[in-house]
């Protein structure tokens, strides 16, 4: 079967008669959810540009981290590839969360997608929880393939999984909010710009990647904001097995205010 | 399945944009089972009326009933019976055309078979085409699948044919035909008087956010004179 094929319906000749006649109603809410998870997960995995964020450029961060930690002899008080792999993890969460989340949805907004799917059966929050599916869906192959990745390179975690996964959790509820609120306040090319600005300032200066204590003076702040405080979290639930509560709470509170906010500003036109 | 009759009511409806009225007291009903055009001016104020029949856009004053629902706050209940087709977009660019058909049929209970309606509407050699590579005219026959792969009571088509070629336009008059055949109601707007002249049981003429005219296209141009006579006579030109 010749793909064009696989579209076609044998039977259906142009002018064959389709039954028009109404017969409303929607799916089931958790097929709709699932329909909606499934098409955006296709489409994320699909696009070049989310792709190298997803995947290519944390696995190089990874990679290169290692490298560099060697050769420079830095001191991270343990095996720099323990340090490193929950960073990474933690900076793919944000790179999922926030910066695809917030251009894609940047560009439904102005593609019309939003208005369309807003005529359709799925309600409001079936899209937010088919976004959140897709989301999740994504993490999972960012886990599997850093994680290989970082065993390979040595990588030996102390880990508190229950901990990490709920750090991930958190960090991606405030950085999804984060996205959002960005995506629905303005333009899509400005989404676009501001959504990989904040990756790149956070991916070299927030404390994702190397541990906030490396950073000297600027470290008890960057504590404090969402991209720290998940590198952090990350960090104590795979390099040492424990709960870093702080930095959760930090996490916590950025979504409660992010999603508050976005709940009030989204706009969907 | 019993339909209420009309089913669409507008009365006194008023839309405002900060100081520019859009639309100032319009009333229109349409029936049950028949094709009404809605002609007017651009900025006559087309698209802010369906978009509020459609629950986009809150009534300022006035009362829109839609099969007997009140678009924003029956709104769930109004959605799964209605098909819309906005005038552009509406699509992820690369989402591929059937892959985009198929995704709109599984959020609703009795779709159509996507792959029979794609066929019908001769998009069947685009389907695996990204949506932002589809043509004009492809992109508003997709336009059209979709408000109707799901097999709604009603719809709302917006300026169905704009861009298409002859040979997409009478396929696309055809199916506009055959859903009124099958008891479906269809709203349409248009800036094409052959349109509404062979398509439509009624027309109604809106100029500057009121009807100004309304009737069959044969009572309209009874004194001999086009339908596009009729509405060069009856409206005004437009600034845009």
């Amino acid at each position: 079967m010749s793909p064009d094929q696989r579209w076609r319906d044998p039977h259906a000749a142009p002018g064959a008669r389709l039954d028009l006649s109404p017969a409303p109603g929607a799916a089931p809410f958790g097929l709709q959810v699932l329909a909606q998870t499934r098409m955006e997960t296709r489409l994320l995995l699909r696009n070049g540009e989310q792709l190298l964020l997803a995947i290519v450029i944390p696995v190089l961060a990874l990679v290169g981290g290692v490298a560099a930690a060697g050769r420079l002899d830095l001191d991270l008080g343990d095996q720099p590839v323990d340090v490193l792999t929950p960073g990474v993890l933690a900076l793919a969460g944000l790179s999922t969360a926030f910066t695809s989340l917030a251009i894609a949805t940047g560009f439904e907004r102005r593609y019309g997608l939003l208005k369309r799917l807003g005529a359709s059966p799925l309600p409001r929050h079936g899209l937010l929880l088919g976004k959140i599916g897709a989301i999740l869906l994504v993490e999972l192959v960012q886990v599997v393939v850093l994680g290989t990745v970082g065993f390979a390179l040595g990588w030996q975690p102390d880990a508190d999984v229950p901990a990490a996964l709920l750090a991930l959790v958190l960090g991606t509820a405030a950085f999804g909010s984060l996205g959002l609120l960005l995506a629905g306040a303005v333009r899509a090319e400005a989404t676009l710009a501001i959504a990989n600005l904040v990756y790149l300032l956070l991916l070299t200066g927030g404390g994702v990647v190397f541990p906030t204590e490396e950073y000297g003076a600027l470290g008890p702040v960057l504590e404090w904001l969402p991209s720290g405080a998940l590198g952090e979290a990350m960090r104590a639930a795979l390099t040492h097995g424990s709960v870093d509560g702080r930095s959760m709470l930090v996490l916590l509170a950025w979504a409660a205010v992010a999603a508050l906010l976005t709940s009030r500003t989204f706009r969907w036109e | 399945m019993p339909v209420p009759s009309p089913a669409v009511e507008i009365n006194g409806l008023v839309m405002r944009y900060g100081a520019t009225t859009a639309v100032d007291g319009l009333a229109m009903t349409v029936d049950s089972g028949t094709i009404t055009a809605v002609l007017g001016p651009n900025g006559a104020g087309k698209t802010t009326t369906l978009e509020t029949c459609e629950g986009f856009r809150r009534a300022q004053a006035g009362t829109v009933r839609v099969l007997g629902l009140d678009p924003r706050k029956d709104r769930r209940a109004l959605l799964p019976r209605i098909g819309v087709m906005l005038q552009d977009g509406g699509a992820w660019s690369g989402v591929r055309a059937l892959e985009m058909l198929h995704h709109v049929a599984r959020l609703h209970a009795h779709p159509l078979d996507p792959a029979a309606l794609a066929s019908r509407l001769g998009l069947e050699d685009c389907g695996r085409t990204p949506y932002r590579r589809l043509s004009g005219g492809q992109k508003q026959r997709l336009g059209l699948a979709l408000a109707i792969v799901g097999r709604p009571e009603l719809v709302f088509v917006d300026e169905p044919t704009a861009g298409m070629d002859p040979h997409a336009r009478r396929t696309t008059w055809d199916l506009l035909r055959e859903l009124r055949a099958a008891g479906v109601t269809v709203v349409l707007t248009t800036h094409h008087m052959d349109e509404a002249e062979r398509l439509a049981d009624v027309v109604h003429i809106v100029d500057r956010g009121r009807v100004v005219a309304s009737g069959s296209p044969a009572d309209l141009t009874a004194d001999g004179r086009t339908l596009e006579d009729v509405f060069l006579d009856v409206t005004t030109r437009s600034g845009t």
